[in-house]
């Protein structure tokens, strides 16, 4: 009753293309923009930032990436920790051989590289399927794992194989290093989000998107319409990579400040990624979000009750995240296949009718 | 013979013998996708489950005795007694067949008919969720398993073999942990049993018949929810078999859980429904990185057998996409 | 969409498209072998034959998804090199597949305005930014689009999953589909399989609508034979993988080969 869409005509097919083609839709979104960029910055204290909303938003990124990828073009990946290695290393060269290019320029570029990478390790897609792919790209994983921990080059010969992120800032705001504030590195990160998330939806929306779809739906008859699959496969490695490699770059530079690649990157870190894509839902950017928030908090919770409010020891509480998470993720998939964005359009429509039964 | 030829032959051996573990993880991969086109990721933690319940009862432990500890404040551990090995193998077997029947009443019966992705990400559910409850249960400290295996240097062999060096050239015969020896052996009764087991009895016959279709199976009466838990059943024996031989070789910890990684590159190169590809697949990994380990991995930084197994099996599937006992793909629209 | 050459005589026209010896094996299983015939511009031209002639792998060869291990192919005066399904689908051939091969995941419009993705260029940047070109591109395909969608008269299901359609509607949206492109050749794959007879009245109007109105040159599997004989110019009967007939539906009906193929002589010769 109060959600709805009727009386909302639309007589232009701009007006039907728009993002949020229902109204009450539209106003929330601004209003979560403007609160996010007004009212957040003033409130936030360090735990908030370092424990909650630093990693939610940059793994937001990673998920976006992995959703063009795994949810809109159908081309699963494993190998998301080691793309986003890829990005933070590329950072970290960048931001120690040019101390004077902006941060800015420095993740985004990083962005660039890893998508060249991803290209290239895209590249067997054209061959492999499914499956197939899937482990193909745990090749990329343990392989670039493997690389910045072997050759000193890219961690600068340090004794301790480690990379440190040097103090960077924005408008005299610093965003990277031990002396950032919250609110610097938070405004940092939802600036690049913002962007992200709306290049995303646009590529997500047209031409683009329809030929990564198309290709993820049944690659045969998109070849046989006219999609180049070399092509599309491809762009969407590369987008999906470039993303993922601004989310590598800010997760070392921001949020972690030094980096161990192993740890840091390994495969835990694809496999989070991938949860917080199948929690939140396939080809869903809305969904992409929510997951990332989903497995951002839950441990965060989990912690503060079990080790904060009954005092167990911390392993314990390691020990049942694990069986926690394991078996959400069992549950979502028997639940609802399509994760938490479907709930929520179930809900909307729900909403649409309520507080009348019919 | 030249010092440099039997070091490399060594290598091979060596090879060989990791090989054939790969292939044993492999080996369960391969049953359960035969059977219910499930990818299954947990097989690797499957396999380190079933090594620490195996070392919890031969030892006595109690279970879950940290969470009990820090919720009653008491301060257990252990029972007090040992179980003898045979004895506690067959115990975890039937720990293993109640997993079977957990998985298959509370996931697989929810999952019919899903894509298989989806039902890939809820075996990697699955694994997260057995990582966490062994180690709640048993704890996460390394374990030594020991169920009597032999291990160490096979004196026999090197005394064999010392004999074809060069006088004084420094080689001092073949050196082969006996305990791969073993493994080999047992590897290769398995393959042999579940070879049988599948041509030869009934079971095995509804086995394949799942295997090929599951709605043609279900029509001429076969219960596909009994044949799940027969498959995951044997699945874990299998897990059981490979997480006592690994155990046993480097002892029990989470480590044991990224032996299924190694297995994944095994299966793309024999195919994921091949029990010879596995076999073959498993050898020629193993035999291939200990091999570029010591040619190539000291002039580039070494510990090259993280990767080079799945770079392998990368640029191998590139050239021939079917893996290697695959028939050739005609795609069709 | 131009109504070029609406209403000429079809059997005047110079072939569109003309098959020359084609021969196509399988390993050792060989699906067509030595055929050869002409595909005339703007007429409805027919491939009939039992189950396993040839027929989809024909339809296969002539939109490159298979590649004939003999023979030549002929398009609009020019012999086909070895090209990809897409480039051949940029020289304006479209088609619908026996088992319907919808995008399950995209809706009905999404589906239709797929058809048209060899048609739009746009950049990547500009599709990053949703800026001018980019937008301007979607709205003008959209409204193809939409003239495609009034002429099936699918309005009502516009957003709708395409997964969540009935059968008829689906083969539906899949000839949007494969319209939207404006081909030159539109290649149907059984069409009416599986449909009641309301339902196949409606598509054979679409069909002959198409034909008429656009032009469009057609090629078509199809089982019932009744509806081949009504509505094509001619006919090409294929049996285990060999041309056995071949000309108009009156001829090819008196053809005694082709008596024989349907009715069933033994082949254990």
């Amino acid at each position: 009753m109060f959600y709805r869409e009727s009386g909302d005509f639309k007589t232009k097919y701009v007006d039907d293309n728009q993002t949020f083609p229902i109204k009450l839709d539209r106003l929330g979104y601004y209003a979560i923009i403007a609160i996010a960029f007004l009212v957040v910055p003033f409130v936030i204290n360090d735990y908030w930032a370092n424990a909650v909303m630093v990693p939610f938003l940059i793994l937001s990124i990673a998920a976006i990436g992995l959703n063009i990828l795994i949810g809109y073009c159908g081309q699963v990946s494993l190998g998301t920790g080691g793309f986003m290695a890829v990005g933070a290393y590329a950072c970290y060269k960048l931001m120690t051989s040019f101390p004077e290019m902006s941060i800015f320029f420095c993740v985004l570029i990083s962005g660039g590289i890893t998508a060249l990478v991803g290209v290239l390790f895209g590249l067997p897609s054209l061959r492999i399927k499914g499956f197939y792919l899937a482990v193909a790209t745990l090749a990329a994983q343990f392989f670039l794992v493997w690389l910045f921990n072997k050759v000193p080059w890219f961690y600068n010969y340090s004794a301790s194989g480690q990379i440190n992120a040097p103090e960077r800032a924005v408008f005299d705001f610093l965003v990277t290093g031990p002396n950032a504030t919250a609110a610097s590195k938070y405004l940092f990160c939802l600036v690049f989000v913002f962007i992200l998330a709306w290049i995303a939806r646009n590529l997500t929306r047209g031409r683009v998107g329809r030929s990564w779809m198309a290709i993820r739906d049944m690659d045969i008859a998109a070849e046989i319409i006219g999609v180049n699959p070399l092509k599309t496969k491809l762009s969407a490695f590369a987008v999906s990579s470039f993303f993922i490699g601004i989310a590598g770059a800010l997760f070392f530079s921001v949020y972690l400040g030094a980096v161990e690649v192993g740890e840091a990157f390994g495969i835990t870190q694809s496999f989070l990624v991938l949860f917080m894509v199948i929690i939140g839902g396939l080809g869903s950017i809305f969904g992409s979000f929510a997951g990332a928030a989903f497995l951002v908090l839950m441990p965060v919770f989990l912690k503060n009750v079990m080790v904060g409010g009954l005092g167990w020891p911390t392993d314990i509480a390691a020990h049942l995240e694990f069986v926690i998470v394991g078996g959400l993720i069992v549950f979502f998939l028997i639940v609802e296949p399509h994760g938490l964005a479907q709930l929520w359009r179930l809900a909307k429509e729900k909403l649409r009718l309520w507080p009348f039964p019919h | 013979m030249s010092a440099d030829f039997l070091y490399t032959l060594e290598v091979i051996l060596n090879g060989l013998m990791a090989g054939v573990m790969y292939s044993l993880v492999a080996l369960g991969f391969v049953l359960i996708y035969k059977a219910s086109g499930i990818f299954n990721y947990a097989q690797g933690v499957m396999a380190l489950f079933a090594a620490m319940t195996l070392v919890g009862i031969q030892t006595g432990q109690v279970p879950f005795s940290h969470l009990i500890n820090a919720i009653f404040g008491t301060e257990v551990h252990h029972f007090g007694w040992t179980v003898p090995a045979v004895f506690a193998i067959i115990l975890t077997l039937g720990v293993m067949i109640l997993f079977a029947f957990i998985v298959e009443r509370y996931v697989l019966k929810h999952l019919v008919n899903q894509e298989p992705i989806i039902l890939f990400m809820a075996t990697i559910g699955l694994a997260y969720f057995m990582e966490g409850f062994g180690d709640l249960m048993w704890g996460a400290d390394i374990k030594t398993l020991d169920v009597g295996i032999p291990s160490g240097a096979s004196v026999w062999l090197e005394d064999a073999t010392i004999g074809w060096g060069v006088e004084g050239g420094g080689f001092y015969g073949f050196y082969i942990d006996k305990l791969d020896m073993v493994a080999a052996v047992v590897a290769i009764v398995l393959v042999v049993t579940l070879t049988l087991f599948s041509q030869y009895t009934t079971t095995g016959r509804a086995l394949r018949a799942v295997a090929d279709d599951h709605q043609a199976a279900l029509s001429v009466g076969i219960s596909l929810r009994t044949i799940w838990v027969i498959v995951w059943s044997i699945a874990g024996f299998v897990a059981l078999v490979a997480g006592v031989m690994w155990g046993s070789k480097s002892g029990v910890q989470f480590s044991l859980s990224l032996i299924a990684l190694k297995a994944l590159p095994v299966l793309m190169l024999g195919g994921f429904t091949s029990i010879p590809g596995a076999i073959v697949g498993g050898l020629i990994i193993g035999v291939g990185e200990k091999l570029f380990e010591f040619w190539v991995g000291p002039l580039i930084g070494g510990a090259t057998e993280n990767w080079f197994a799945y770079m392998l099996a990368l640029l191998f599937l590139v050239f021939r996409p079917q893996g290697l006992f695959g028939e050739k793909i005609i795609e069709r629209v | 969409m131009a109504a070029q050459n609406a209403t000429t005589e079809p059997s005047s026209k110079a072939p569109i498209m003309e098959m020359k010896n084609i021969t196509l094996r399988f390993g050792g299983v060989t699906a067509i072998e030595n055929i050869s015939f002409d595909i005339r511009e703007g007429e409805v031209r027919a491939i009939i034959g039992p189950n396993g002639a040839g027929k989809s792998s024909m339809l296969n060869v002539i939109n490159g998804f298979y590649h004939p291990q003999e023979g030549e192919i002929w398009f609009r005066g020019a012999q086909r090199q070895s090209s990809r399904p897409h480039e051949i689908a940029k020289q304006g051939v479209a088609r619908t597949f026996q088992n319907i091969a919808l995008f399950k995941g995209m809706s009905t419009l999404d589906n239709i305005m797929s058809g048209r993705l060899n048609k739009m260029n746009s950049n990547m940047l500009a599709q990053a930014v949703w800026w001018g070109p980019a937008r301007n591109e979607e709205i003008r395909h959209r409204e193809a689009v939409e003239k495609v969608i009034d002429f099936l008269e699918i309005q009502h299901i516009r957003k709708t999953p395409v997964g969540r359609l009935p059968y008829g509607l689906q083969k539906r949206v899949e000839l949007g589909r494969a319209l939207a492109a404006e081909p030159k050749m539109l290649l149907l794959d059984e069409p009416m399989a599986g449909m009641n007879v309301e339902e196949k009245e409606d598509m054979s109007r679409f069909i002959l609508d198409v034909n008429n109105e656009f032009g469009t040159t057609i090629v078509l599997i199809e089982h019932d034979m009744s509806v081949v004989m009504d509505i094509s110019d001619r006919v090409v009967v294929l049996d285990y993988g060999k041309k056995i007939g071949d000309g108009n539906p009156d001829e090819v009906r008196s053809d005694q080969a082709v008596i024989d193929a349907y009715l069933g002589v033994s082949h254990d010769d």
